[in-house]
């Protein structure tokens, strides 16, 4: 039997680009990242990751809450204003 | 095992407990209406990398004890994992109760915002004594009830309390109920930024102070009932910060000082009603 029609299907974005919800931008200062990862685990939407010299956000998904500035103890993060 | 561009607010409890869900093996969802159901995604689209069962409130343990049952018989590893919101728990307390009775096979997750958010914020019997919802606009008059003690007292197989501000100690718990068998149930304690009316950036730090306060306390059970390391210093009454710092949220703006020091009390008792337990 085809069950196609009646599985969804496991995909991002199945709300849209919610990074279109953001007021305010995080921007991750890479002196003051220590990368300990407490953003990383922290992010309700998942979009923070491991970079080279600081961590890096998927801006095409962060809804800009400001959990991660509130969880960093490096104070490594700033919201500004979109 | 939850993707990015999901339908959750800024700031969302539930997409943070969600993403903890990885550590378990195999999980298979099953999930009564709510805020998880909207986030899981709508049709044809998942926001879940996991297979998800939407079920009506009152079936979702029959359905995830039989979905385990057959998984078993056809010889397919799988965690079923009930998740679902406090006002289900309610809705569907028989069910529940019932299963835990069973020790059916499955993993009962709770994420408790302490109110039927996905409708509008209505009371629920987790509401706080005193916090406002729609259908209690000048605070609630009752008592939360205490969800977790209720199903320690089934003789459940694990059970366990747990906080989004505590992320590692509820990866933790995650990681044990699905290594174990039998009936596990993890109540996460997920403050919601519109329903409790504050600010997005918040949760963590509002998940903390009711830690913090002594408001939710971290234990968990494995056939013994323990403090969990994240939390047990707040047993001892000096080490709390003032209840009133969690209580900044604009469901409390209306508590007077008496109001506070009611709750305090409360709280006092309730810590001291889990202790005889330990
Ligand atoms: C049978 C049935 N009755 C009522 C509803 C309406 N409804 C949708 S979500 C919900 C309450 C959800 O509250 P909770 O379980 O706490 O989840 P939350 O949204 O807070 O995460 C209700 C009553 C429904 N979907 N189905
Ligand atoms: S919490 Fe701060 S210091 Fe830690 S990884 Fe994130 S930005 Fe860097
Ligand atoms: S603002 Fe929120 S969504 Fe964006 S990266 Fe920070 S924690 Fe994640
Ligand atoms: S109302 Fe609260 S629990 Fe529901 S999706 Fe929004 S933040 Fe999450
Ligand atoms: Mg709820």
């Amino acid at each position: 039997m085809d069950l196609s029609p009646i599985l969804s299907e496991a995909t991002v974005a199945s709300a849209g680009e919610t990074g279109s919800w953001r007021n305010y931008r995080p921007l991750v200062s890479s002196e003051l990242c220590s990368k300990c990862g407490n953003c990383i685990v922290y992010c309700p939407e998942g979009v923070i990751f491991e970079g080279v010299d600081s961590v890096e956000i998927d801006y095409r998904f962060c809804k800009g809450c400001g959990v991660c500035r509130e969880v960093c103890g490096q104070k490594a993060i700033e919201m500004v204003p979109e | 095992m939850i993707l990015p561009g999901n339908a959750s607010c800024q700031g969302c409890p539930i997409s943070m407990a969600m993403r903890c869900l990885d550590v378990i093996k195999n999980p298979v969802l099953v999930i009564p209406a709510g805020c998880s159901t909207v986030i899981a995604g709508l049709h044809p689209k998942s926001a879940m990398k996991a297979p998800v069962v939407h079920v009506p409130f009152p079936s979702t343990l029959a359905v995830a004890c039989g979905l385990s049952e057959a998984y078993k018989k056809l010889g397919v590893e799988a965690n079923v994992v009930a998740w679902m919101g406090d006002g289900a728990a309610d809705i569907g307390f028989a069910g529940l109760s019932a299963s835990a009775a069973r020790r059916d096979d499955v993993i009962t997750v709770v994420v408790d915002n302490e109110a039927y958010m996905n409708t509008g914020t209505q009371a629920s019997l987790s509401t706080f004594w005193k916090a406002k919802t729609t259908t209690s606009p000048a605070g609630k008059t009752e008592e939360r009830r205490n969800l977790s003690l209720i199903m320690l007292t089934h003789k459940a197989d694990y059970v366990a309390t747990a906080s989004v501000g505590y992320i590692r100690d509820l990866r933790k718990k995650l990681r044990k109920a699905g290594e174990m068998a039998g009936f596990r149930f993890i109540h996460i304690h997920a403050p919601c930024p519109p329903g409790w009316r504050f600010p997005s950036e918040k949760t963590v730090e509002v998940a903390r102070k009711a830690v913090m306060s002594g408001a939710w306390i971290l234990w968990e059970y494995d056939g013994k009932l323990r403090l969990s390391k994240a939390g047990e210093k707040y047993a001892l009454k000096e080490n709390r910060i003032p209840l009133a710092e969690y209580l900044k949220q604009g469901r409390f703006l209306h508590l007077s000082e008496r109001d506070i020091r009611e709750i305090e009390r409360k709280i006092d008792e309730d810590w001291e009603f889990l202790l005889r337990f330990s």
